[in-house]
């Protein structure tokens, strides 16, 4: 079972989802204020951070961003529905997924396993493949651009490799958050635009004219064709 | 005359104030002309006629008659008598039984009538009148010649009759200049006039125009549109009233707005602080679910309803939140392009409607909507119809042309007893129960408030309706293109290859 950091500094929220998750059989530390977590991060070494937004000192906006200095760790923020300008900011500073609150341990649950199962089962045949400068490792999970290492979030990892595994096919941005996300359909487009956003600033030549990650506008999105 | 009158009543007040200065100038200039023509007709008139009637009655009174009379020497007389015409000189005609002389070839003149021959003969001071003949005017008098010595008392008359005949047209042309002055004076007159008409116009219609545009902007929601206070007159009371007025309106709509701020406020607040122990409550029930088997019977009871109203309250906190974002104006529209049957299918098969909805989608109709807002609209409708009404419930889906542009139209129709005609104007209100008896069911009762809000956000209308061959019929109608249509949120509009 994953081991799970909970930054949270409302106590019933803290121990209530801390009990859920520990009775589902996680591994969970709990800590009350962004700094901590940070700290927590070294000695606990989790495998996916859960992030309340709204947190006293520096809030998790900025914890996000500390943690992708570093590391392409899996973030789920905890948000409450209408922090809306929280969550594209949380978003764009590298989160993976978000829940809302007030949610139940079996939501949340799914919400882990579905941005874990990412990792762990890629899709597609497995091998190197090359698409221009890109070089894609779906058995190792990794990406290269022109020899180098890419640093990759589980989620922009996970696009980059659903879309790369049927070229030129125009996904539209429902499917994507059934199938990269896990999320229903009716769920927030905000997710993919966000996390195309980040991914073609990595992996982009000019992020402003992308040529791996094309918008097909009214439709959604596609990978190349490279030209 | 009423219509004209009417008619006037639809002119405009600058148009009536011209007219009315014009009116009055008219009347003036007119009144004045007239009474100054008549005046002056008659002394200069009166000037003439009185020297001509001296003037006769000097030289006949100059002449020495002898009787009787023979052709030649009335001749004479008559001739001797012209030649002192004065102010003008005249035609004089003698008469004496049946003789007749003039100092003219005529004998006589028709200018002379039986009246003033009748009175002539009867006024031993002679008489005179006036006559227009040709539409030339002429002073026609006569005067009996008396015998004796002047300054003599008594005279005697002599039978002699002297006529004179004067034209008047040097007057005339006088008179005729006096009206031609008035008239030539009177058109710069009355353009004159209309200088201060429009003055006076201006300065009525200006407060007039201000007033008029003040109360529309206020009635545009404005209310802090005041209008300048100048000088003290009527006009002036009339803006100072209203600007007291507006000052009491938009005091009260400010207290109003302030009080129902403060209410939506309050209950945002509420929902904002009831939902950080729920999700700590939530996040435990379903420890709570599993272990209540191992727990004595009431407690087991306990415990799982605590469970379960838990779960009640965090949907109804979550609608609360949701309706108090849309009070705010706090709600965002996410639109994305989906193709709206699809969307639809969507909603059913996550909450395991397939079975119990009958479909009616057809393939290709793409619309701009918020995916996650009109999930929420189908699943309300939806859900609200498979409780309350009875199976089947078709929802169909269909495109219209209005005239207002394309419009996407879904119908959720079920198969009940439809709803009684007294429900159907409060279907849409929060926390409205059709059934009193039914205290509470699985909704939050603010599904059908959301619902409404949600399609409203997205610039469109929800119906309900009985259908003619029973149950009951709510339609979404939206646009197929909301009012304000984005491109892909977040999305760089450069140039992109588009397939």
């Amino acid at each position: 079972m994953p081991r799970v950091l909970l930054i949270e500094d409302d106590p019933s929220v803290r121990e209530g989802v801390e009990l859920g998750l520990r009775r589902r059989g996680h591994e969970v530390r709990a800590a009350e204020t962004g700094e901590a977590g940070l700290a927590a991060l070294k000695t606990f070494q989790p495998e996916l951070v859960l992030l309340d937004l709204m947190l006293p000192g520096i809030n998790g906006v900025q914890v996000c961003t500390r943690i992708r200095e570093t590391s392409q760790l899996p973030i789920i923020m905890l948000t409450a529905r209408g922090d809306d300008f929280d969550v594209v900011v949380g978003l764009e500073a590298g989160a993976d997924d978000y829940i809302v609150k007030p949610a139940r341990t079996e939501v949340i649950e799914a919400r882990i396993r579905a941005v874990l199962r990412r990792l762990a089962d890629p899709g597609g045949r497995p091998g190197l493949e090359f698409h221009g400068e890109l070089a894609l490792d779906r058995a190792g999970l990794t990406a290269a651009k022109s020899g180098e290492r890419l640093q990759l979030a589980p989620s922009e990892l996970k696009l980059l490799l659903h879309l790369a595994a049927s070229p030129e096919q125009v996904f539209s941005r429902q499917q994507l958050l059934e199938s990269v996300w896990e999320h229903s359909y009716h769920g927030d487009a905000r997710l993919v635009d966000a996390c195309v956003r980040r991914l073609r600033n990595k992996i982009e030549d000019v992020s402003g004219s992308p040529r791996y990650i094309q918008t097909v506008r009214g439709f959604g999105y596609r990978f190349g064709p490279l030209r | 005359m009423i219509r004209a009158l009417k008619r006037l009543g639809r002119i405009g007040l600058r148009a009536r104030l011209v007219a009315a200065f014009l009116l009055v100038a008219v009347i003036a200039a007119g009144t004045t002309a007239t009474l100054i023509y008549q005046e002056a007709r008659s002394a200069i008139l009166q000037q003439a006629q009185d020297t001509a009637v001296d003037q006769l009655r000097e030289q006949i009174g100059a002449q020495k008659v002898e009787l009787p009379m023979t052709r030649d020497s009335l001749r004479q007389l008559s001739l001797t008598v012209g030649r002192q015409g004065k102010p003008h000189p005249w035609y004089v005609y003698a008469e004496y039984g049946t003789l007749r002389a003039s100092n003219v070839s005529q004998p006589t003149s028709a200018l002379l009538s039986e009246d003033l021959r009748r009175r002539a003969g009867a006024n031993p001071h002679g008489t005179f009148q006036r006559v227009v003949k040709d539409g030339k005017p002429w002073l026609t008098m006569g005067m009996p010649v008396r015998l004796g010595k002047e300054g003599m008392q008594p005279t005697q008359p002599s039978g002699i009759m002297v006529y004179a005949v004067m034209p008047l047209n040097a007057e005339e042309d006088t008179v005729q200049a006096m009206v031609n002055a008035a008239r030539d004076g009177a058109l710069p007159a009355l353009a004159i006039a209309l200088v201060p008409a429009l003055l006076a116009a201006r300065s009525v219609l200006r407060p007039v125009r201000d007033l008029r545009r003040a109360a529309s902007s206020m009635g545009k929601g404005r209310l802090d549109t005041r209008i300048e206070v100048k000088g003290s007159d009527e006009l002036a009371d009339l803006a100072w009233t209203f600007n007291e007025s507006a000052r009491e309106l938009e005091r009260s709509v400010e207290e109003l707005q302030k009080a129902e701020a403060r209410a939506r406020r309050f209950a945002a607040d509420v929902s904002h602080e009831l939902r950080t122990p729920l999700a700590g409550m939530l996040a435990v029930t379903e420890v709570l679910d599993e272990d209540a088997d191992r727990l004595d019977p009431d407690t087991a009871a306990a415990v799982r309803l605590v469970s379960a109203e838990t779960g009640k309250l965090a949907t109804l906190v979550d609608d609360l939140m949701e309706i108090s974002r849309f009070d705010a104006k706090a709600a965002a529209l996410n639109l994305d392009e989906v193709d709206v049957a699809e969307t639809i299918a969507k909603t059913l098969q996550r909450r395991r409607w397939e079975e119990e909805v009958v479909v009616g989608l057809p393939d290709g109709i793409r619309a701009m909507l918020d995916p996650r807002r009109f999930d929420i609209v189908v699943a309300n409708l939806v859900g609200n119809a498979l409780r309350h009404g009875a199976a089947p419930v078709r929802v169909t889906l269909r495109t219209e042309e209005l005239p207002e542009g394309p419009r996407v139209v879904t119908e959720v129709h079920d198969s009940g007893p439809g709803l009684a005609p007294d429900v159907l104007p409060h279907i849409f209100d929060r926390f409205f129960k059709a059934d009193a008896a039914r205290t509470r069911s699985v909704g939050s009762g603010l599904g059908l408030a959301i619902t409404l809000e949600n399609v409203r956000l997205h610039g469109g209308t929800v119906r309900a309706a009985n259908h003619p061959d029973g149950g009951a019929v709510f339609t979404v109608v939206l646009p197929l293109r909301p009012p304000v249509a984005e491109p892909l949120p977040g999305e760089p509009l450069s140039a992109e290859p588009v397939s």
